[in-house]
């Protein structure tokens, strides 16, 4: 059955490893929160680069250190990346990240501080940024398949409104694109607690259906089970949740649960910030359902285009990836409309079916990808946050 | 299935309900008050009734599609949402102070 979709190009930087990316950035990349200053430094001497401080990367051990370092090789490694300049405090981990980087075989530099010093590690490394940030201008975007994108979802301050249509607007857009051959990612492993039944069904086969079990169970019983202070009440659904109308853990579950449609089923589960290995379909990743986190997880694992739903207004961007933002929710749209990509309010009134409200995102994803800043990107949200799995040494 | 129901032309709906055996709506236009006769519509198929609001309710916020007793169990999406913790009558509004997760 051929699909309106299925001849849908858009214009993409078609990377060294075959990968299809949407922007084309060259970015500045701590290994460790002390080498922030330094890449900070080499952006606002090298015009058209971007430095992408965090909070950690030293002492972590164990899964911890794992997680951090697909974390920050996997964002050099995505395709909206053009050229990585890495520094670290030391030699080693600093090579390790840019190596990993290297596997896709673009331009990569590497620079450490220690036994130089801030000055001289940033005079070096502006050099190497300056040759990237020319030879990233002179690509050229050419014409791809849509099906050659990696879209991720995650919904944030979602309310009743999310549920009933910005969605089930994502889970339109995956009924169509997935069967195109795009690669998708959902997540957010709390919050499907109160849907785990049906989320437990939508795997591929029995089998990853097990393992996605076993896995938001384990979940439950290390994390939520052994640090709570008290139920969940206070937490899940969280204020902003119960001031949009949602009154318990189930009703927010089955709303998120929208965004993979009627149709869509996952084929296999990856760690956080890991990258899908069995080819093109949906993956669902072991995530935080914290915006910037769960966002900053699924661009490392690759993903070049965000859609995120919210009901109350969320807020949120990523420094590589663009996040598209949906809402159904007429008030938000009243309020917060700079941070608003696709209104789909036509839902509530009627005016507006899913299916029209998925092609709506469709385009939306393919001006996107061809060059339009979201709003996000306009305003500046560059949210980039580590996943802490626990203290360091 | 019909997930993508048609549009309802002229006239704009106060509460919209997942399913049919759901026994909550969910209120989708601002400043609803008390006493309006609501155009409910059931998404799933665009089927429409009317109800009375017996509540000033905010946008998003729940509203009994029939009498409910504590001990009852609140259906959203056709599926068990949490237990029903104080007598709500149609009409009235349904939140935290008189529904809670079954979890916890």
């Amino acid at each position: 059955m051929s699909s309106k979709y299925a001849n849908t190009t858009i214009h993409g930087y078609r990377r060294e490893n075959g990968r299809v990316g949407v922007r084309n950035h060259v970015i500045i990349l701590p290994v460790d929160d002390i080498s922030n200053a330094a890449c900070e430094a080499v952006a606002n001497n090298v015009k058209g680069t971007m430095a992408i401080p965090h909070a950690y990367g030293r002492l972590q051990f164990g899964e911890d250190l794992d997680v951090h370092f697909r974390t920050i090789i996997g964002t050099g490694a995505n395709p909206n990346v053009a050229a990585v300049v890495v520094i670290g405090i030391e030699p080693g981990w600093t090579k390790k990240i840019a190596d990993g980087i290297r596997l896709t075989g673009k331009p990569v530099a590497e620079f450490s501080i220690e036994q130089k010093g801030d000055f001289e590690t940033i005079r070096a490394a502006s050099w190497a940024a300056k040759e990237f940030v020319h030879h990233a201008t002179e690509m050229q975007r050419e014409d791809c398949s849509i099906n050659e994108l990696w879209v991720s979802t995650k919904c944030g301050e979602s309310d009743t409104t999310t549920g009933l249509g910005s969605c089930p607007t994502v889970g339109n857009m995956y009924d169509k694109l997935l069967p195109e051959g795009i690669t998708g990612f959902f997540g957010e492993t709390s919050e499907i607690t109160g849907a785990e039944h049906i989320c437990k069904a939508r795997a591929a086969s029995p089998d990853v259906g097990e393992r996605w079990y076993a896995m938001w169970k384990a979940y439950q019983d290390d994390v939520i089970f052994a640090h709570q202070t008290d139920d969940l009440s206070d937490s899940q659904p969280t204020k902003g949740n119960i001031e949009g109308g949602l009154t318990t853990i189930e009703e927010k579950a089955l709303g998120n649960l929208e965004k993979i449609g009627r149709t869509s089923t996952y084929i296999d589960i990856l760690e956080p910030a890991e990258a899908p290995g069995k080819g093109r379909g949906l993956y669902f990743m072991d995530s935080s359902s914290a915006a910037a986190e769960c966002v900053t997880l699924m661009a490392a694992g690759g993903a070049v285009i965000h859609t995120f739903p919210t009901g109350q207004g969320n807020v949120v961007g990523n420094p590589i990836v663009p996040v598209i933002k949906i809402t159904a929710n007429p008030r938000t749209v009243r309020t917060m409309s700079e941070h608003v990509d696709v209104d789909v309010s036509g839902i509530l009134r009627r005016d507006k079916t899913i299916d029209e409200a998925g092609d709506d995102l469709i385009e939306m994803i393919r001006r996107t990808a061809n060059g339009r800043n979201t709003a996000a990107e306009a305003l500046g949200h560059r949210e980039f946050s580590m996943t802490k799995l626990y203290r360091s040494a | 299935m019909a997930h993508t129901p048609k549009p309802i032309p002229n006239e704009i709906p106060q509460l919209l309900v997942h399913e049919e055996a759901d026994n909550v709506g969910v209120v989708v236009v601002e400043g609803l008050t008390a006493g309006t006769d609501m155009l409910c519509c059931i998404t799933h198929d665009n089927s429409t009734f009317r109800l009375s609001a017996e509540a000033d309710v905010p946008i998003g916020h729940k509203i009994a599609l029939t009498d409910l007793k504590a001990g009852d169990t609140a259906i959203k999406y056709g599926e068990d949402i949490g237990r029903i913790t104080a007598d709500i009558a149609k009409g009235a509004h349904v939140h935290t102070q008189n529904c809670k997760t079954k979890r916890w």
